[in-house]
């Protein structure tokens, strides 16, 4: 039989690494150079009063942006606590209980598509079903609107981190006399727990920064979110764009710059701290 | 009951609350949007009017926009998510681990600071370098897709901010995706005589397509409806961006800038853009998913 | 293929009367396939390994191996679990190069020369040496396109050319009546005895000169057990198979030598009949009645 010779192939293999590399260095540095600018046109705007007073219109001293995240934290928070368990439950079921049903397939499907709406549209749906019914924009409605965005994120990695427990497992905890919901709950979830919490946690990430859907409905204020389930609520990513794209004022894009480093340490942070204690727990 | 159906039942009430919402959204936008479609019909997709003074509005221009942004996004985005899978994966781990983390805190980075970024760096960097370098040094003002006009702004540079900001995205999947496969099965390809890069690209990819596809899906839906990155960038002018670096809008841009101050039939509109990129978006998961299902057959799984 | 193959090689050892009265022992514990299965054929020496140690990071996991392994022979390796017994396998075909932190010391000689050195072509290295693994892994291709697709990596062929060689594999796994139907189903979908002698064929096909197996059975019922060592005793006409086995009923029904390994080190190896009946070593015998292990 004639012979391929494996030169070609070998230079395809070498090709094949010295490219990634190259790709690894471009995306990874353009990606450094966004962290790098950050830090640089933020760091500078940093200060005490920064970060603990509330922000102001132009022109009056000590603005801040202590009332912006404290909006983001209640926002984001309550989408996380109206999702989660929601979600969690959803993906169990299709895991565990719809796999090969009709029924399950078309959730499944409905959740794939779910994933690739835009969030701009789930901003437009709450304000469409939320914000025109209750007469005000509020805080609340951008928890709801993101919580929309998280929903089928959270069950598709659910449902796919429990598929990749092996099903002898399953069978092993129900053969020793487990009931259904205690075989899930301790034995499938906690086996696939690694990829639970990294699913999790990519969309908790995904939503935090999310500004689209809060547009439309958490708007924003200067003031301190004491108004929360009433009206506009002050919050991080909308704060960045209007000091950014709707002020022409040098002093304001700096301001930005600050609120954009203040909201991407407070993420890379928590992400940090996750991915650590998870490890830790881990080995 | 046993608390096993009582547990079935939650689940299950949760999982069709999915379903259900999505019906919701579609229902909501399409009844916002009614006195839009019943003023233009379906000529409004096609029409590139936007005039408030006459009440004249068309959805043509930023259609185009999203598919272009879109479209730059992923040609750069997908390839280099895979290979910067395959290197990941291909490394020994403990000089992988750092690289991966890398890429996981990158993907956190709200889009929001990609956009001011792409706004106060890239687009300078475009106007200044790499456009230059592409219309003048290699002479390609003629090329019809290209054209000779820049300013920085445009769909090219969003492009490129749209592909960064998924990548980390795409390639953190992907690599899950390698890693997931059975260490039996990599050295059985490898057994063989296949070589690293044989054995991600055949053996690998097919083993783990689903989960590979499924990576390019988040990281397409992403690109498709993303607002702020693409808002800074775009130029928000509402005409068909002339060749690749021209600017123009999207969907989603034009809903940001507008929404807000509209009422009347320019909110119908908005609405209706809004059921434009909702149905755009779900097209372009069915026929994902339909591929899905032909490389399945192909396979010999169905 | 074996006219060729044999010209090129030095006949190392000269059958010597003992060798005969092996032959004849093995042809009375299998006297199904006497005729075909004992060639009178010289010995000569495939794979020798010298003073071969393994580490794993720091730690060692076999320690100065020594082995000679005959052409066109069955060789087992037996001994309890985590004796080193497959790590010795993986070394043949270097696949323990996937994963970073392991090493070795020492030769592996296959037809004389030493594949442990940094210069051998890899690739050409594990067409010659093919591996069956624990577990079946099929590709995620068609049963054809399982075969099919490390032909191609390997050889220029055409279409028809192809199915030949996948037919002629098939069959020579003693796979082909049962799967020629199917040859458009995926790999997967067969059975888990059907799935393991599809990778044989695979294996098989881009024309190994040694095979490894590393616990081929050890995921598969005794029925069809039985059936992958009947091929096995087909195969040894024209390969040189190395089989790491926890079963030893199988290292007695298949094997032509056998070494047992204990703690990382070789404690015997002799002819099989041998081993197994006459045991020069105490450990050896003790694992053999079944005192541990």
């Amino acid at each position: 039989m004639k012979r391929r010779s494996p030169v070609f192939r070998k230079i395809e293999e070498r090709a094949a690494r010295v490219v990634s590399i190259l790709i690894l260095t471009v995306s990874l540095g353009a990606m450094l150079g966004i962290i790098g600018t950050t830090l640089i046109r933020g760091l500078p705007v940093l200060s005490w009063s920064f970060i603990t007073q509330p922000s102001k219109p132009y022109g009056i001293e000590s603005s801040g942006i202590a009332n912006a995240f404290q909006g983001t934290l209640y926002i984001t928070a309550m989408a996380t606590l109206i999702t989660l368990p929601l979600a969690v439950l959803g993906g169990i079921w299709l895991a565990e209980f719809g796999r090969n049903s009709r029924l399950g397939n078309a959730i499944r499907f409905c959740a794939n598509v779910m994933m690739g709406i835009p969030s701009i549209i789930t901003g437009l749906f709450i304000y469409a079903v939320w914000v025109v019914p209750t007469g005000h924009f509020s805080g609340f409605a951008g928890s709801l609107a993101l919580g929309i965005i998280m929903f089928p994120i959270v069950l598709r990695t659910t449902e796919d981190m429990l598929l990749l427990v092996p099903d002898s497992l399953r069978e092993a905890s129900l053969a020793l006399g487990m009931n259904r919901v205690r075989a899930t709950l301790q034995v499938v979830c906690r086996s696939a727990k690694s990829g639970l919490i990294t699913g999790i946690l990519m969309a908790f990430a995904r939503v935090s920064g999310e500004t689209a859907p809060l547009l439309f409905t958490a708007l924003w204020s200067n003031s301190w979110c004491g108004h929360y389930f009433s009206g506009p609520t002050a919050n991080l990513p909308v704060l960045i764009t209007e000091y950014t794209t709707n002020s022409p004022y040098e002093a304001q894009h700096a301001a930005g710059w600050g609120a954009a480093l203040v909201m991407m340490i407070v993420i890379l942070a928590l992400n940090l701290l996750v991915r650590y204690f998870f490890t830790e727990r881990k080995a | 009951m046993t608390i096993d159906t009582l547990f079935r039942r939650l689940c299950f009430t949760c999982a069709i609350l999915l379903p259900v919402l999505l019906l919701c959204i579609f229902a909501s936008l399409a009844f916002h949007s009614t006195q839009a479609w019943k003023t233009f019909g379906f000529s409004f997709l096609f029409s590139t009017d936007w005039d408030p003074m006459t009440d004249k509005y068309g959805a043509f221009p930023s259609i185009v926009g999203t598919l272009a942004t879109t479209g730059i996004a992923m040609i750069f985005a997908v390839p280099l998510s895979f290979m910067t899978a395959f290197y990941l994966s291909d490394i020994p781990r403990h000089s992988s681990a750092p690289l991966s983390a890398g890429l996981d805190l990158l993907a956190a980075i709200p889009s929001v600071i990609y956009g001011m970024w792409g706004l106060f760096v890239l687009v300078p960097f475009m106007q200044t370098k790499i456009q230059p370098f592409i219309v003048h040094t290699l002479h390609l003002k003629n090329c019809p897709l290209i054209g000779g006009e820049y300013n920085g702004f445009g769909c090219f540079t969003a492009g490129i901010v749209l592909a960064l900001m998924v990548i980390p995205f795409i390639s953190a999947m992907m690599r899950d995706v390698f890693m997931m496969t059975p260490p039996l099965l990599k050295e059985s390809a490898m057994g063989i005589g296949c070589t690293r890069w044989e054995t991600a690209r055949d053996i690998v990819m097919r083993y783990g397509l689903r989960g590979l596809v499924g990576a390019v899906f988040i990281g397409l839906g992403r690109a498709l409806g993303e607002t702020m990155a693409v808002l800074f960038i775009i130029g928000n002018t509402m005409t068909i961006p002339k060749g690749i670096f021209g600017s123009g809008t999207t969907i989603a841009a034009t809903l940001a800038n507008h929404f807000a101050e509209a009422d009347g039939l320019l909110k119908s509109v908005l609405f209706a853009l809004g059921i434009i990129l909702l149905i755009l978006s779900f097209t372009v998961q069915i026929l994902t998913q339909y591929f899905l299902n032909r490389a399945k057959a192909k396979r010999g799984e169905r | 293929m074996s006219t060729q193959i044999q010209d090129e090689r030095k006949v190392l050892t000269i059958p010597s009367p003992k060798a005969k009265l092996r032959e004849i022992a093995i042809a009375d514990r299998m006297n199904s396939s006497l005729e075909e299965a004992t060639p009178v054929q010289e010995r000569r020496i495939k794979i020798e390994t010298r003073n071969l140690n393994f580490f794993y990071g720091k730690q060692q996991a076999l320690f100065d191996n020594n082995l000679q392994i005959d052409d066109k022979r069955v060789t087992a390796i037996i001994g309890p679990s985590g004796c080193g017994k497959s790590t010795h396998l993986r070394v043949y075909n270097r696949i323990f190069e996937l994963y970073g932190g392991q090493r070795t010391t020492g030769e592996v000689l296959i037809d004389g020369k030493n594949i442990l050195d940094p210069n051998v072509d890899l690739l050409e290295l594990r067409r010659k040496i093919g591996m069956i693994f624990q577990k079946p892994t099929p590709f995620p291709m068609t049963v054809f396109e399982n075969i099919a697709y490390p032909l191609r990596l390997h050889f220029k062929l055409g279409k028809s050319e192809i199915a030949d060689r996948v037919e002629e594999s098939l069959r020579n796994a003693s796979l082909w009546e049962e799967v020629k139907d199917k040859l458009g189903t995926s790999g997967l979908a067969l059975s888990g005895g059907q799935q393991q002698r599809l990778c044989i064929a695979r294996a098989i096909a881009v024309q190994p000169e040694v095979l490894l197996m590393d616990e081929p059975t050890s995921a598969i019922d005794p029925v069809v057990t039985l059936k992958i060592e009947e091929t096995i005793l087909e195969l040894k006409k024209r390969f040189t198979i190395v089989i790491v086995t926890h079963n030893m009923q199988q290292a007695g029904r298949v094997s032509d030598y056998t070494a047992f390994f204990y703690r990382g080190k070789i404690v015997e190896f002799g002819e099989t009949s041998q081993v197994f009946t006459n045991p020069r070593e105490k450990k050896t015998e003790e694992y053999i009645t079944g005192r541990f292990g």
